[in-house]
């Protein structure tokens, strides 16, 4: 059965007409158009599907968009400030954070969360939160420092202390 | 998936003319983690799903006379974070830290979590643990049940028709006493537990045990209360041997499946162990 569902999704404003099953992944991808979001597993497990919803991360491919109706929706498109990458976003090309690309929406992603629960994380505190967002082309070295160098770059932007200085 | 009706209930008295309405043909969802994928594998065929999310009441954290509070939907991060379950309840924050990945932790609440009923689960040991009841709503009141006696069979509880269950009740541990939840995981840090054990020891002045509860996860259909081996080691003095002897009549209380994570005499075998680490591991928390 069809429902009325309305998603703030990268800032712009979506009045959907969609059935109850519409999970969010599907929703973005096919309904809004913005492919950057990524389906894998289908089970909640992978993270290639990483969203935040109302500023935290789920996983979109076991969300029924229809369950998250008046919420704000930041995907992989809504990260560039002002045209420019997102300095995690540079981070990841500055330090080849990866290789094939199918998981890097949800790793920047959840990288995002990761920074703005804890800005100054340490090594240890990095790879406990990315835990959850799998690489098949084992490029985990080059996520966990493409983190790091984000986090660094972000504080001195800020004025906060030195990332890997503990949280 | 099949399709289905959604509805989003703003409040209790909502919810309950809809599950009147809808009777068996409804799903109750709160964050939705096991639900949805039970209903992409076609598991589950409700005609009509219930969002609890837009009811504002149930996700709140209170320190009370009784113990702390927990409402229904909150989340499993929010109780992480959450400065009255740091102070009064480190085990439950310890132990939700356990489950998953932060992802799921952001969407999956407490009780939902419960309501489902896999034994697989890391929250069912330590809050049976801990003594917590579950409340279940529906129109005619309240009813509290012990969450030991909660859990009724493989994916089955005692949620009755026209009941929501909305807060959960964990009194605070006793004093003078240790807890401790491990989580046996040789495979990766987001999986089930092989085996799961939560233990809470009351040390009492004289340096004998004064209480014990020892309740495993990933061994039954259940979590299971090892009754027999807090028996053997309550009244006791707290040494190695004692707590030895308890933790080998744990086998006796589990009955494990065999699957990809151990065979059941496996699983037996590390029952035992880790009910004596919980044990011991426990103790040595007693500040």
């Amino acid at each position: 059965m069809n429902h009325q569902v309305r998603l703030k999704v990268n800032g712009t404003d979506h009045e959907l007409d969609i059935p109850a099953r519409r999970l969010l992944v599907d929703c973005i991808r096919y309904d809004i158009g913005l492919t950057g979001t990524k389906e894998s597993c289908s089970v909640g497990v992978c993270g290639a599907c990483a969203v935040l919803v109302d500023g935290e991360m789920y996983a979109s491919c076991i969300t029924l968009a229809a369950s998250v109706d008046g919420a704000e929706i930041t995907t992989i498109e809504g990260i560039a400030e002002n045209g420019n990458l997102h300095p995690i976003q540079q981070a990841f090309i500055d330090h080849g954070g990866f290789q094939c690309g199918i998981c890097t929406p949800g790793q920047v992603i959840a990288a995002k969360s990761l920074l703005e629960e804890n800005p100054t994380p340490t090594e240890d505190e990095i790879k406990d939160y990315m835990m959850g967002n799998l690489c098949r082309c084992t490029g985990y070295y080059g996520i966990l420092n493409s983190i790091a160098a984000a986090a660094k770059i972000m504080n001195e932007a800020a004025g906060n202390k030195a990332a890997g200085s503990g949280g | 998936m099949i399709d289905f009706e959604f509805h989003s209930p703003t409040s209790l008295d909502e919810a309950f003319g809809l599950l009147d309405q809808y009777g068996e043909d409804c799903r109750i969802m709160a964050g939705g983690t096991a639900l949805v994928i039970q209903m992409k594998q076609r598991l589950s065929q409700p005609g009509h799903v219930i969002g609890l999310r837009k009811i504002g009441s149930l996700n709140s954290i209170e320190s009370t006379p009784e113990g702390v509070r927990i409402g229904a939907l909150c989340t499993q991060h929010q109780i992480i974070s959450n400065p009255v379950i740091a102070k009064e309840l480190p085990l439950l924050a310890d132990t939700f830290r356990k489950v998953a990945t932060p992802r799921i932790r952001n969407m999956a609440t407490i009780g939902g979590g419960l309501v489902n009923g896999d034994p697989s689960q890391d929250p069912p040991p330590s809050l049976i643990a801990l003594g917590a009841s579950v409340v279940l709503t529906s129109n005619s009141g309240d009813r509290v049940v012990p969450l030991e006696n909660f859990f009724i069979d493989y994916y089955e509880t005692d949620v009755q028709p026209g009941e929501v269950l909305t807060s959960v009740l964990v009194p605070q541990a006793p004093a003078g006493s240790g807890a401790v939840y491990l989580k046996f995981l040789p495979r990766t840090a987001d999986d089930y537990g092989t085996v799961s054990v939560a233990a809470v020891v009351s040390k009492g002045q004289d340096g004998t045990c004064k209480d014990v509860r020892i309740v495993l996860g990933s061994v039954g259909v259940t979590a299971i209360r090892a009754t027999d081996a807090e028996d053997a080691l309550r009244g006791k003095a707290l040494t190695d041997e004692n707590i030895r002897a308890a933790a080998a009549l744990v086998k006796d209380a589990v009955d494990p499946l065999d699957d990809f994570r151990g065979s059941a005499e496996y699983k037996t075998d590390m029952a035992e162990v880790f009910a004596r680490r919980a044990v011991e591991q426990s103790l040595a928390s007693i500040s």
